[in-house]
């Protein structure tokens, strides 16, 4: 093992030179752009084996990246925001043909308003198109979980493409000491990339994606969902043959300080860093409450966050994501879903949209919330956590007609 | 190809694929749509193989050596008339189907 | 390794649900036969796809793969990194697609490879509208034709396909018609063995949306060539070499007369067609011959 030091980008990379991708086709993105460089470097100065195809477009990236993994080799590519968003109609196309193709996905809003900034709307907008989502806290796990994203979606159990997210700046461009294994060690985690399922070969020719009649389509979207459901399994396999192998405990829901808690935050990515120093920040002052960091959400871990939350009164879901026109954001809907039989009190909180940054503050605002409400004293929280007093008008303009 | 044709003949080990995967080499009763078929005038016949050439569904055979040296595959014709309308010779009428022209 | 559950001549099926008389049939199978077994091919949704089959069951003996309209190229384009990387520099990777999955929606995609020099050979099938569809206008739809998205007639020329490929100075370039199979066979096994990218655009007369008797389908493609509305060159290593070269052009009136695309015309409309097919291909033709370096 050694430290490096890198970011989300570079780790990303680092994951996919380690799992000894083979065809790499990338289209520059902010906050993505220094990932598609890294690659470009190492297959340059041949660090990495592998072709690498300057691509026109997210669309045709995806696209390279479906066609190459079925034709038999470990493909990558990465995007970020409205590249994601125009990967789209591949993304489906990528997983209904069960490539397990692993993708690390730099999280950051979608325009319009254009930003550039962190936000979870661009993959929770993707997130029923059959991939596998993994949501990352620091570099150290974007790393591991390309890793271990490699080893759930390529099991033959599984066979479903995989995100792995990182915030976009707050992981993508923080640097940070970052352990990274041994390539051999690698080599026996992860393993060489073996086609497991339909495959194009002109010794052994069949074809596939073609027209699908009513008479079939179901169960091939069945057999997706059976692939979701295995991965959960999967993937706690695989975590544990990680930590033994590593040394390093990921968890598909991890309880911080639940146990004892009166109240609990259900969190992704990033803010799960900052939602824990608040935790220790508060459980100081007496004040007992935990986080249950999501760190695989699609397939949503139902078992899981019922664990970590069961008897627990007052829950606090904070989306990075607006989840406009739905009864509320799509992490704050999944968990009111798995926990239907408990009665909860399930409250919604929307924030750290389009960069803005989820502070202490906030998080410290939101515990407060919920522990009056747990306590009795308080009857309504603040949904939209960090938003102006004045959000209709922040823009004035001269009419002129 | 030929190779494939002949592991047809021995029993074919199966296993699943998942998804959108086309298994079976088909072909669909194209013979079926036929409205007009194809018939030859032999003595005026030059063998030129036009016809053959032609024919998008590749079912016409010239048998140089045979009296009736254009044969068709009537399971698969579909009637187009291509052949007809490119013999050089006009040899080929389109007659009804079914009727004994 | 498909199942054979029917004999055929060559990698295509006999039974395949194209149209009485369809251009593409003839197409498809003179390519693949000159293409042969190890060949993995990209066809996107549209009348291409019946060649690939339906369900469970396929209409070709080779491994290829649907991917969406716009993609082909780039689908292509990826088989063929994954078989660089893995030493496979034998392997044919075709792209199958027709003219609103080329010049309309795909051209993104083809003008990539085309950049990269990405050893895929493109063939466009042109029936000159979205004919699986049901007769849409494309960009490659030709000037006064009747569509269902065109009710009068198209009011402009079409994309010229050939010369956004000769924009990206690929090594080989062709345009095609069914009326000389040989010749599409000759450009077929040149593109074949080019080392880079390929691009062939075959005219395909389409019974159904040009609405003409099946039975003149090669009878309309030598007629295209013949009244210049369909010009017939080769682009090799940046020299232009035109195949036919017409003194006189038969009138188009003999070309569009037979097909009920172009029925909505009056007399008057029908000069003017003239009028515009005799400056588009002397139009071309001066160019052409100005790149061949004749003139």
């Amino acid at each position: 093992m050694a430290y490096k030091m890198l970011n989300g980008n570079t780790a990303a990379a680092e994951a996919m030179k380690l799992a000894k991708v083979q065809v790499v086709s990338v289209y520059p993105i902010t906050p993505q752009s220094p990932m598609s460089e890294r690659l470009a470097d190492m297959v340059a100065s041949g660090e990495m084996k592998a072709e690498y195809i300057r691509v026109e477009s997210e669309h045709s990236a995806m696209s390279m990246t479906m066609t190459a993994q079925l034709t038999g080799v470990r493909a990558g590519t990465a995007t970020s925001s409205n590249g994601l968003a125009l990967m789209h109609e591949v993304l489906s196309m990528v997983s209904g043909t069960r490539a397990p193709v692993v993708m690390p996905v730099v999280n950051r809003g979608v325009a319009a308003p254009w930003t550039l900034w962190c936000e979870h709307g661009d993959s929770m907008a993707q997130r029923d198109m059959g991939w596998l989502q993994f949501y990352s806290e620091n570099v150290q796990e974007v790393l591991d979980l390309m890793l271990v994203a490699y080893r759930v979606a390529e099991d033959e159990r599984v066979l479903t493409p995989a995100m792995v997210c990182l915030d976009g700046f707050f992981l993508s461009h923080s640097m940070q000491k970052v352990d990274v294994p041994e390539e051999e060690l690698v080599d026996d985690f992860v393993g060489p990339y073996i086609r497991k399922n339909g495959y194009l070969d002109t010794k052994d020719p069949m074809f596939l994606c073609g027209l699908c009649g009513p008479e079939d389509y179901t169960e091939m979207r069945y057999q997706q969902k059976v692939g979701m459901d295995n991965a959960s399994k999967v993937a706690q396999e695989v975590l544990e043959e990680f930590e033994a192998k590593f040394g390093r405990k990921l968890e598909i829901v991890e309880g911080y300080k639940t146990e004892d808690a009166d109240v609990v935050l259900v969190a992704l990515g990033s803010m799960c860093g900052t939602a824990k120093y608040v935790v220790n920040k508060m459980r100081a002052e007496g004040k007992k409450v935990g986080v249950a960091k999501v760190t695989m959400f699609r397939p949503f871990p139902v078992d899981q966050l019922r664990k970590v939350l069961a008897g627990k009164e007052v829950i606090g879901v904070f989306d990075r994501s607006a989840g406009l026109g739905g009864q509320g954001g799509p992490v704050w809907s999944e968990t009111c879903a798995a926990l239907k039989d408990q009665s909860s009190d399930i409250r919604h909180y929307v924030g750290g949209l389009g960069g803005r940054d989820v502070t202490i503050d906030n998080i410290e605002k939101i515990f407060n919330e919920l522990l009056e409400i747990k306590e009795g004293r308080r009857d309504k929280h603040t949904q939209w956590i960090d938003l102006k007093d004045n959000p209709m008008e922040i823009r004035q303009v001269i009419k002129n007609v | 190809m030929q190779k494939q044709q002949e592991k047809h003949m021995s029993k074919l080990k199966k296993y699943s694929v998942l998804g959108p995967v086309a298994t079976t080499f088909t072909a669909s009763d194209t013979g079926s749509w036929r409205l007009e078929r194809p018939k030859v005038v032999f003595e005026d016949c030059i063998k030129c193989g036009i016809c053959a050439q032609v024919c998008p569904v590749d079912i016409v055979e010239i048998r140089k050596d045979e009296k009736e040296c254009v044969v068709f595959n009537f399971d698969y014709c579909k009637g187009c008339g291509i052949c007809a309308n490119e013999c050089p010779k006009k040899c080929i009428m389109m007659v009804p189907e079914r009727s004994e022209v | 390794m498909y199942d054979i559950q029917h004999e055929s001549k060559g990698l295509v099926s006999h039974g395949v649900n194209a149209c009485a008389g369809c251009g593409l049939e003839l197409i498809a199978r003179n390519t693949m036969e000159v293409l042969g077994e190890n060949t993995i091919v990209v066809i996107p949704p549209g009348c291409g796809s019946l060649f690939s089959g339906y369900g469970a069951g396929a209409a070709m003996k080779l491994p290829g793969f649907q991917g969406n309209l716009e993609n082909t190229a780039a689908c292509a384009a990826g088989i063929r990194a994954a078989l660089n990387a893995k030493g496979d520099k034998e392997t044919t990777v075709l792209a199958f697609a027709g003219d609103g999955g080329t010049v309309d929606i795909g051209l993104q995609s083809l003008s990539g490879v085309m950049e990269r020099r990405d050893k895929v050979l493109y063939i466009c099938y042109d029936n000159e509208a979205y004919m699986n569809t049901g007769i849409q206008g494309s960009s490659s739809t030709p000037y006064q034709a009747s569509t269902t998205t065109t009710p009068t007639g198209k009011p402009t020329e079409r994309k010229s396909l050939m010369e956004i490929a000769i924009a990206h100075d690929i090594p080989y370039a062709a345009t095609a018609s069914i009326h000389n199979l040989r010749d599409f066979r000759r450009k077929v096994q040149k593109a074949k063995d080019t080392n880079g990218p390929s691009l062939i655009h075959i005219q395909t007369p389409c019974p159904t949306g040009w609405r003409y008797d099946p039975a003149r389908s090669v009878e309309l493609a030598r007629l295209a060539v013949q009244t210049g509305a369909w010009i017939l060159y080769e682009y090799e290593n940046g020299k232009i070499k035109v195949n036919m070269k017409l003194k006189n052009l038969k009138s188009i009136e003999e070309y569009i007369k037979p097909q009920r695309r172009f029925r909505h015309l009056s007399q008057e409309d029908i000069e003017e067609l003239q009028e515009t097919v005799k400056k588009n291909y002397q139009r071309i033709m001066d160019r052409l011959e100005y790149m061949e370096g004749t003139v």
